[in-house]
């Protein structure tokens, strides 16, 4: 029954143009959130420029306490499941970068109070290289990287 | 029919853990159209904000680097079953999208 489902949204996604349209049509509302969206940082070609545009600073702290899960070969570059934890205290935010992706910064999360420090998504990778996870926790910026290798064949590493 | 597919379940420890998947093309903007040669234009959700019981849980900032028809999860304190979370999304076209789901 679930594969049953997956099945039918997956269906169901192919017709996501026309259903963004049809959203346009009813559902907006203007957003004033959206300022907030940081472009510079998403816009930037290096790791140090979108790390500095988005935080501040460049100051990152290597830890050990970040734990990165992620393929060591993902074979498809679209689809790299990540998914991110760290027992540091008072985490205030979860940025995932993709240092040899053409603008590196994926994504940011900002955490409410009572959310756990776990993060799981999935991203694009351009090619090999390392998934760099940075928290932001009481002020200070901590990373820890770790190397995925993405084969384009799909036929497996 | 929604873009969201979300599911929240409530676990014996007392965390939440809430699973979303997005319906959506999440175009970069570096792609080309094999049919037309024309580049398809950028396209991809921004912003995803998760509500319970009014209170953010959390803020995501997505960039194109995001997979097509995304994924999410993460995990929170402080609910119970039987609570309602609220998922919104909005991409760079300016359409957006939001659910609901009970947290079991």
């Amino acid at each position: 029954m679930t594969s049953m489902k997956r099945r039918i949204f997956l269906k169901g996604s192919l017709a996501t143009g026309a259903i963004g349209m049809a959203v346009s049509a009813g559902l907006i509302t203007p957003r004033m959130a959206l300022a907030a969206w940081p472009k510079e940082a998403f816009d930037a070609t290096s790791v140090d420029s979108a790390v500095s545009s988005l935080f501040g600073s460049t100051a990152l702290t290597g830890s050990d306490k970040i734990k990165i899960k992620a393929p060591d070969i993902a074979e498809n570059g679209a689809v790299v499941p990540i998914s991110i934890e760290t027992s540091i205290d008072g985490v205030e935010s979860i940025s995932i970068i993709a240092e040899k992706n053409a603008t590196p910064l994926t994504s940011s999360f900002v955490l409410g109070k009572g959310t756990e420090s776990y993060i799981a998504t999935r991203i694009k990778l351009g090619k090999t290289g390392s998934v760099i996870a940075v928290v932001k926790a009481g002020g200070k910026l901590y990373s820890t990287g770790k190397e995925v290798k993405v084969t384009i064949g799909g036929c497996g590493g | 029919m929604s873009s969201i597919k979300m599911r929240a379940t409530l676990g014996d420890n007392g965390v939440t853990t809430v699973k979303i998947l997005i319906s959506h093309p999440m175009d970069t903007g570096l792609v080309k159209d094999k049919k037309t040669g024309k580049v398809i234009p950028a396209h991809f959700i921004q912003e995803v904000v998760c509500e319970h019981n009014g209170t953010n849980v959390l803020t995501a900032e997505w960039g194109p680097a995001i997979s097509k028809n995304p994924y999410l999860s993460f995990r929170f304190k402080g609910a119970k079953a039987g609570d309602a979370i609220k998922v919104n999304w909005v991409d760079n076209q300016g359409n957006s999208d939001s659910s609901e789901a009970t947290i079991k």
